[in-house]
């Protein structure tokens, strides 16, 4: 099969400073990969640039077969229309560190936003496949409330509900359970591994390494904008070919004492 | 004391009429320079290279200038181009530009008060950039404009007794007329002041009820 997420030597400016020295990387259907590195080595700008929030200056990303906020014409990149981009965002799912809920938007609206003005669902349709998800991250009794009434766990799974209900072709995590306090982490973790057990495409930034190693298909460590390491959990968390990657999990030894 | 209450009573549809002059003009004024201040505002924000810095050039003039000067402009200096406004004309369209420019100032802070990250979770849904503005960012950056609209809005009720200076019969010159006949001075200007109170209460009390009941968004 296909990969379903393609990209080739991506290189990423913000003005002088190189962020993204380029990255190549191949995700198929229904692999979870995990994205390790400390913060500045470009985890996160990676997944904006995937999911058309930022522009890059050089190599291509494809979903599926589609160039990613860019077409070519003779060899030139140009940009796309800014309907295009928000359609092209439409097949990928992203879920923020802050979760970016709509505060005043009822916990159900944020969900149906996506299907009834993107994808032109009728209202009942869309509300259905809402309460679906919210069922299926554990909030169904929340559909009414507002995004302050819920705690920060709770406020992740519906952002979690309301990127996987438009059926993306790839669901991006940006350290989704960093702003959280530790017993909420788990809520969160619980609902994305129950995802990847069901098929879905994930791109995972996370420093909850139990997590990676017990889920991920595959991890990628990158470090100064490049991927340093990339293989299966097993491997590349317990025999790191790199000294840089030795030494960015010595931080997590308490983690792996058990490994 | 009789003899005042009696000017007053026979003064009153007078000093309504003038009232309700005042009241038309803000109408306007506040409706046509919201329309206009929130198209600046965007432009302000959004524009290309070009109508971003004439919003801006434009913006920044006009609060510059004290609105007196604008009334005399539009009144005086127009027709000088070719332009002749009835009084009413140049003295609505003065306050509009004035007002404009504030509102727009307002539009432009309220949309840039809320987080970029409402804006990159609304891309992430797929929203269009109208989609992005109409369903998420002016619903929170309305309730966030309203107090200091509501000030511009009790500004242009004040601002619209100097349009008096043009002729134009409003609350302020009615209550001259009823001096100048009456030479009842002190009541008629207390009663003026307490009518223009009364508006301006209403206005900034209603916006206060408004606000209440959106506090529950905040976050």
């Amino acid at each position: 099969m296909p990969p379903i997420l393609r990209i080739a030597d991506l290189h990423k400016r913000f003005g002088t400073l190189e962020v993204l020295r380029g990255i190549s990387l191949e995700v198929d259907p229904g692999q979870v990969v995990a994205l390790i590195g400390a913060s500045g080595s470009g985890k996160t700008t990676l997944l904006r640039c995937v999911n058309a929030l930022e522009d890059y200056q050089q190599g291509r990303i494809y979903i599926g077969e589609e160039l990613v906020g860019y077409r070519e014409v003779d060899g030139q990149r140009v940009r796309l229309s800014e309907s295009r981009v928000s359609r092209q965002r439409a097949e990928v799912g992203m879920v923020f560190q802050s979760y970016n809920l709509f505060p005043h938007m009822t916990v159900l609206d944020n969900v149906t936003l996506g299907l009834v003005h993107v994808q032109r669902k009728a209202r009942g349709d869309a509300e259905r496949i809402a309460l679906a998800w919210l069922e299926r991250v554990g909030l169904a009794e929340k559909v009414r409330a507002y995004p302050f009434q819920l705690s920060g766990g709770q406020q992740q799974r519906v952002a979690i509900a309301r990127a996987v209900a438009m059926q993306p072709k790839v669901m991006l995590f940006d350290e989704v359970t960093s702003a959280l306090d530790p017993e909420l982490i788990g809520e969160v973790l619980t609902v994305m591994q129950d995802l990847a057990r069901s098929g879905q495409t994930m791109l995972v930034v996370s420093h909850e390494m139990i997590f990676v190693r017990e889920v991920a298909h595959r991890v990628v460590f990158m470090d100064g904008g490049v991927i340093v390491e990339d293989g299966l959990p097993a491997e590349v968390l317990v025999h790191p070919r790199t000294e840089r990657l030795r030494a960015f999990l010595s931080r997590f030894r308490g983690v792996f004492g058990s490994v | 004391m009789t003899g005042v209450w009696h000017q007053i009573a026979l003064a009153l549809p007078q000093l309504l009429r003038g009232l309700r002059t005042t009241l038309e003009i803000s109408a306007v004024v506040l409706v046509a320079g919201s329309l206009v201040g929130f198209v600046v505002g965007l432009l302000l924000l959004y524009g290309g290279l070009v109508t971003r810095l004439a919003a801006r050039a434009y913006v920044d003039t006009i609060r510059g200038i004290p609105v007196l000067v604008l009334i005399f402009a539009c009144y005086f200096a127009l027709p000088a181009l070719g332009l002749s406004l009835s009084a009413w004309q140049a003295g609505v369209t003065a306050l509009t530009v004035f007002a404009a420019a504030h509102i727009a100032e307002i539009v432009r802070g309220g949309i840039d008060s809320i987080p970029r990250a409402q804006s990159d979770a609304a891309k992430a849904v797929g929203l269009t950039f109208w989609q992005r503005l109409r369903l998420v960012i002016l619903p929170q950056a309305t309730r966030r404009m309203l107090p200091p609209w509501v000030n511009a809005a009790v500004e242009i009720v004040k601002g619209s007794s100097l349009l008096s200076l043009l002729g134009i019969v409003d609350l302020l010159l009615a209550m001259q007329n009823v001096v100048g006949y009456t030479f009842i001075v002190l009541p008629f200007y207390l009663l003026t002041a307490a009518v223009y109170f009364v508006v301006n209460f209403t206005v900034s009390q209603t916006a206060a009820m408004l606000e209440r009941r959106f506090a529950y968004l905040k976050y």
